[in-house]
């Protein structure tokens, strides 16, 4: 059923479906780590989404786009920050505002600077992130299957795919090598330890806040430069939420966070390939394959599989003296 | 609190006052916004025409939730709005609980067929018999064989559009490979333009060089990929030629905007019943302007327009999918 090139094709989509995910993943991680939970990170992608579209459309520049999309999911965290870290909210609810916001302010701005229902005009030419051809990519398309494998499934991806992945060991080597790093994972255990040490708590979090930010910001800008050419109304579609699933999946880990991004990304791949699967008589329906993500999340968060514990001081904000 | 009261209070029965002098036609726009660029649009554009043509007013109310439906519905009837045209299958239920209660007010229900209220004219379009004109375009302009389709939400509606395009691929050719895809079952699937571009991509890979897209907003997404890949697209409802012009062969119009306008038009006159706008009503359709033209040929023309003439003279019948909720010529 299954032969080589249709295999590569299914990752390939698996890794332009994967790459969202991972960034706003990792965002969540360092959130999170830091003790912040996040499910805002859908309202930031699709804020950025706007952003980086509505500015690449105006001024034709896709890097004036992806930092207007930074700024503007920037702004979200915060606001995210000020809520859940200096006045000390629920953060929880901080972030669901956050994703009621994005979704109506979007579709809101875009019909005031645009008239087009919520939607930014479509991206030409430099408005967008091309595909990158990696150095020999056509040359070594002959070659048995590596060929294929070099020039389908890691050649042609727009730049930000290659950061993203990036962007996996770099998040192992801070989170685990440097000093920040560390600081930032006591922070989400026990703050109080952070504090007594002499090191700004408010400060780490910000800064663990204000990284989400940006990854999230990056994440909109591939939905809406890279892999669509113009933003439309809610274009996120659910991803954050399947992000912050990956995160648990992942136990809050950076390469594991990259593999359960990728096994998320390949039962999408798989699910828009062959929609209804065939196994031998037993039918599996497209909405099984959808719902995959979030069944395996609630089977790790059940302790079936492992445990998943999350850092143990997420989701409490910070007081210093009683 | 009581501020709020009576300042509402105020506004309701202004409201009520200027609705009740001009009855004033009014117009609810389904969830997908005034600006879809297809179904809500196109009667936007048939009320805009009304408005421009007459120096009439109309009313409008954009939903923003389901529990909106009835409330906008009693709302514009209060007020003394007649006609009120609503738009999509899913205001039938709040239809048949609200008309009752205002007999001397007429209702228009775009997309609805099957209510016995006497005081609403109900508008179905066969969706099926345009399908099928495209889907003879679709297949006449195939190199490779293989065409595609790209549903929305999983839904009767679209099965409807996707059946009758099969149809008509199959009629020009019979061993035509037909790849008919679902983007979601959820609303979301209307505007998922990143899913619809993974599935434009997937079915170029199994050989389709012309996707029909009947999927609301991520359809944009499909006939974004199906430009950049160098493939022919297909849009829906509205014209959407020009969003890529010489990569898009044409459009399934659904004249909507005929509908309005004509319910406007006849205002609190308007013939009540049920109605089916196909291609004898030029209520279907494709679309043929400068930004397509290169694409189609005279020969492609000449079949599709003697297979309309067929269609309306009735030697020519397209299976409808709700007939048997099953398609002859593909399998979802």
């Amino acid at each position: 059923m299954m032969d080589f090139l249709t295999l590569i094709q299914v990752l390939d989509s698996t890794v332009r479906l994967a790459t969202p995910l991972l960034l706003a993943c990792l965002a969540g991680l360092y959130s999170e780590r830091a003790g912040i939970f996040d499910i805002g990170l859908e309202g930031k992608m699709l804020m950025a989404a706007f952003f980086s579209a509505a500015v690449a459309a105006v001024t034709g520049s896709v890097w004036l786009g992806l930092l207007a999309g930074i700024a503007s999911s920037l702004a979200l965290s915060g606001l995210h920050g000020l809520a859940s870290i200096t006045f000390r909210g629920n953060q929880l609810i901080s972030g669901v505002a956050i994703n009621f916001l994005a979704a109506g302010l979007t579709v809101l701005i875009a019909q005031d600077w645009f008239q087009q229902g919520g939607r930014t005009p479509s991206l030409m030419g430099g408005g967008r992130f091309n595909a990158i051809t990696l150095p020999f990519a056509d040359s070594l398309a002959e070659v048995p299957a590596l060929g294929p494998i070099y020039s389908e499934l890691l050649s042609g991806h727009s730049i930000l795919v290659y950061f993203a992945f990036l962007a996996v060991p770099a998040t192992w080597w801070i989170l685990y090598r440097t000093r920040f790093g560390l600081r930032l994972r006591a922070v989400g255990e026990n703050p109080a330890a952070v504090d007594t040490a002499g090191v700004s708590v408010v400060g780490l979090r910000y800064a663990a806040v204000a990284i989400c930010g940006l990854l999230c910001g990056i994440a909109g800008a591939y939905l809406a430069t890279a892999l669509q050419a113009g933003f439309v109304k809610d274009m996120t579609a659910g991803r954050g939420f399947i992000a912050l699933a990956a995160l648990i999946f992942a136990k809050w880990r950076p390469w594991q966070a990259m593999w359960a991004c990728l096994l998320f990304g390949l039962l999408q791949a798989v699910a828009l390939r062959f929609q209804n699967i065939d196994l031998g008589g037993v039918v599996i329906p497209v909405q099984v394959m959808d719902a995959l993500p979030y069944i395996l999340t609630v089977v790790i968060l059940a302790g079936f599989v492992g445990k998943a514990i999350p850092p143990r001081a997420g989701g409490d904000p910070y007081v210093k003296e009683r | 609190m009581t501020l709020m009261k009576s300042l509402m209070g105020a506004a309701a029965s202004i409201a009520l006052t200027a609705g009740a002098a001009l009855a004033e036609p009014a117009l609810i726009f389904d969830l997908g916004g005034k600006f879809d660029k297809s179904f809500n649009e196109a009667a936007f554009g048939g009320a805009t025409r009304w408005a421009e043509e007459t120096g009439g007013t109309f009313r409008e109310i954009e939903l923003q939730s389901e529990a909106q439906r009835e409330q906008a519905l009693r709302r514009f009837a209060e007020a003394g709005a007649n006609p009120v045209i609503t738009m999509g299958f899913a205001m039938a239920d709040p239809l048949s609980a609200v008309a009752p209660d205002y007999p001397d007010t007429k209702f228009v229900a775009v997309d609805v067929n099957w209510l016995d209220t006497p005081n609403i004219r109900q508008i179905a379009f066969a969706e099926h018999e345009g399908s099928y004109l495209v889907g003879m375009m679709a297949a006449a302009a195939s190199k490779s064989g293989t065409v595609g389709f790209v549903g929305g939400m999983d839904i009767p509606l679209i099965r409807h559009f996707g059946c009758g395009y099969a149809q008509g691929a199959k009629a020009v050719n019979p061993d035509i490979n037909i790849v008919a895809n679902m983007t979601g079952t959820t609303p979301a699937a209307w505007n998922d333009p990143v899913k619809g571009s993974e599935l434009t991509k997937a079915q170029i890979s199994q050989g389709a060089d012309v996707v029909f897209a009947a999927a609301g907003g991520t359809g944009v997404g499909v006939l974004q990929t199906a430009a950049d890949e160098g493939i022919l697209s297909i849009g829906v409802d509205s014209n959407q030629n020009h969003l890529h012009p010489g990569k898009v062969l044409t459009s399934m119009l659904k004249r909507v905007d005929v509908a309005v306008y004509d319910a406007m038009k006849a205002g609190t006159e308007v013939e009540t019943g049920v109605f089916t706008m196909g291609l004898a009503e030029d209520g279907v359709g494709y679309a043929l302007d400068d930004n397509n033209a290169a694409l189609v040929s005279a020969d492609m023309k000449a079949a599709v327009d003697a297979a309309r003439e067929k269609i309306i003279s009735g030697d020519l019948k397209v299976v409808s999918y709700y007939e048997n909720d099953s398609c002859p010529a593909v399998k979802f």
